[in-house]
């Protein structure tokens, strides 16, 4: 149900003060709904669900999770096994926005001040 | 095609995995919570790439399967109204009701269409100003979007023959109900993606913490479920609990606001029965008093249909994480896709279907 198919946005217009756009999906084009990415331009890539774009896909973050892909197991193929490091491994527990490493909820902790 | 073909690259998925089995010394169980995903490991055998201490549960993450008996029936009873055009996504047509599905009501002459987009069923609408359209509205944040526009669209346009069923559910009331059930056995949860794209990821930081219990937000590619299970994997050997974002691609931390904000201006939070697992509170959505006149079970009256479920099935217990779709005594036997005793077996999405279509007898 919550499948999502990466389209490329090739036209936008409106429609009964809705904002529509022609999505296509590797040569299939469809009507697609795009009132809720009022920043997606044509060219853009988004990701549709029932006839409607859920979210613009980030080009930069696409090729920086590939980038970490390849590079995955190459370096430990290189370095002796007891040099084992984290070489792509992402940081120990990212910092989210919030702030606090072990995923804190508040916005203004006052810890940090 | 793009975003697609590099996210199932085999070689790099042998990699990934070569990974997780290189970081893993303990036995770990780990969740996915949304039936995609589990049709994407089952369909490419993710789970056999893994070391056998891994152990996937398959969560409770497919609408069509959670919706209840109930409301299943209350669309039946619409369905079968001779002035109603009943519209719906095509996977909810041969979910069982208490005595049939609403297949056999189109078999009956009733008038069931099968929609790709909410706005479908308001176009029919406004073609068919003699009949009432009712629309079957359910689905997770991912879903629900789309559903609330068609009915901001038909209020609009003034259309009086419009309305929903609403039976919407939420993920992060279903992730707590399962970390904090007594039987949990579920150490780091993968979280839906495509439900995070709408809603961010947010919610989860104080549940991570809460239950001490890794979230890792997850795509739906195979590399992307890998990368979602190394990451899992990782945090669970360091003895870490954090709230990590493996789709960045789609999801960002506050997700999409105008799609919260139509959200929140449509829907108000309800306590909602989930299929085999039962209530769970403000686990679901339902129209507000401003979108009250939408409200299908209000115009066609069936608020009162009761419903008994199978005795056979364990689809519930599927559900919770608690046995596996094989472990069912009905499971091929009685129960198949062809004549499936719970949602379950229905739903491309189902663990029960995923397993049955694609060989995992034992």
């Amino acid at each position: 149900m919550c499948l999502g198919i990466p389209g490329r946005v090739q036209e936008i217009y409106e429609a009964d003060g809705v904002r529509m756009g022609k999505v296509n999906f590797g040569g299939i084009v469809k009507e697609v709904c795009l009132d809720y990415v009022p920043e997606i331009a044509v060219g853009d890539y988004t990701i549709v669900h029932v006839g409607f774009a859920i979210t613009r896909i980030d080009e930069a973050s696409a090729q920086e999770t590939l980038r970490m892909f390849h590079d995955l197991g190459i370096l430990e193929e290189e370095l002796k096994p007891e040099d084992h490091i984290e070489s792509v491994a992402p940081p120990a527990c990212p910092v989210n926005p919030w702030g606090g490493a072990g995923g804190r909820a508040k916005s203004n902790n006052q810890d940090k001040k | 095609m793009r975003y697609l073909a590099e996210f199932r690259d085999g070689e790099i998925a042998q990699r990934l995995a070569a990974e997780v089995r290189r970081i893993t010394t303990r036995p770990w169980a780990i969740m996915e919570v949304c039936g995609g995903q589990t049709h994407a490991i089952i369909r490419n055998g993710i789970d056999q790439l893994l070391p056998p201490e891994i152990e996937l549960i398959h969560g409770p993450g497919c609408p069509v399967c959670v919706t209840p008996l109930e409301v299943i029936d209350k669309a039946l009873a619409i369905a079968s109204r001779p002035d109603v055009i009943f519209c719906s996504f095509g996977d909810m047509l041969r979910v069982p009701g208490s005595h049939k599905d609403l297949f056999r009501v189109k078999g009956e002459g009733g008038d069931v269409r099968v929609v790709y987009s909410p706005l479908d069923a308001v176009t029919i609408a406004r073609d068919n100003p003699h009949k009432q359209v009712v629309f079957f509205g359910i689905g997770f944040e991912t879903t629900a979007p789309a559903n609330a526009m068609a009915v901001v669209v038909a209020k609009r346009q003034g259309l009086k023959n419009f309305s929903m069923l609403v039976s919407h559910v939420l993920v992060p009331p279903a992730i707590e109900a399962i970390m904090s059930s007594p039987t949990n056995r579920v150490q780091a949860f993968l979280a839906a993606g495509h439900v995070c794209s709408v809603m961010g990821y947010w919610q989860y930081p104080p549940l991570a913490e809460k239950y001490h219990t890794p979230i890792v937000v997850t795509g739906f590619e195979p590399l992307d479920i890998l990368e979602g299970i190394r990451r899992a994997v990782r945090q669970l050997e360091a003895g870490e609990a954090c709230v990590e974002n493996a789709y960045p691609r789609a999801v960002t931390f506050e997700g999409n606001r105008p799609a919260q904000r139509m959200l929140a201006e449509v829907f108000e939070l309800t306590d909602r029965a989930w299929r085999g697992i039962g209530v769970i509170p403000s686990s679901g959505w339902r129209l507000r008093d401003a979108y009250r006149d939408f409200d299908a079970e209000a115009r066609f009256d069936v608020a009162d249909i009761q419903a008994q479920e199978s005795a056979v099935c364990r689809s519930g217990e599927v559900l919770q994480g608690l046995i596996k779709p094989n472990q069912c005594p009905a499971f091929g036997k009685q129960c198949t896709p062809r004549t499936p005793l719970g949602a379950t077996m229905v739903s491309s999405e189902g663990a029960c279907a995923a397993y049955y279509n694609y060989g995992r007898f034992a």
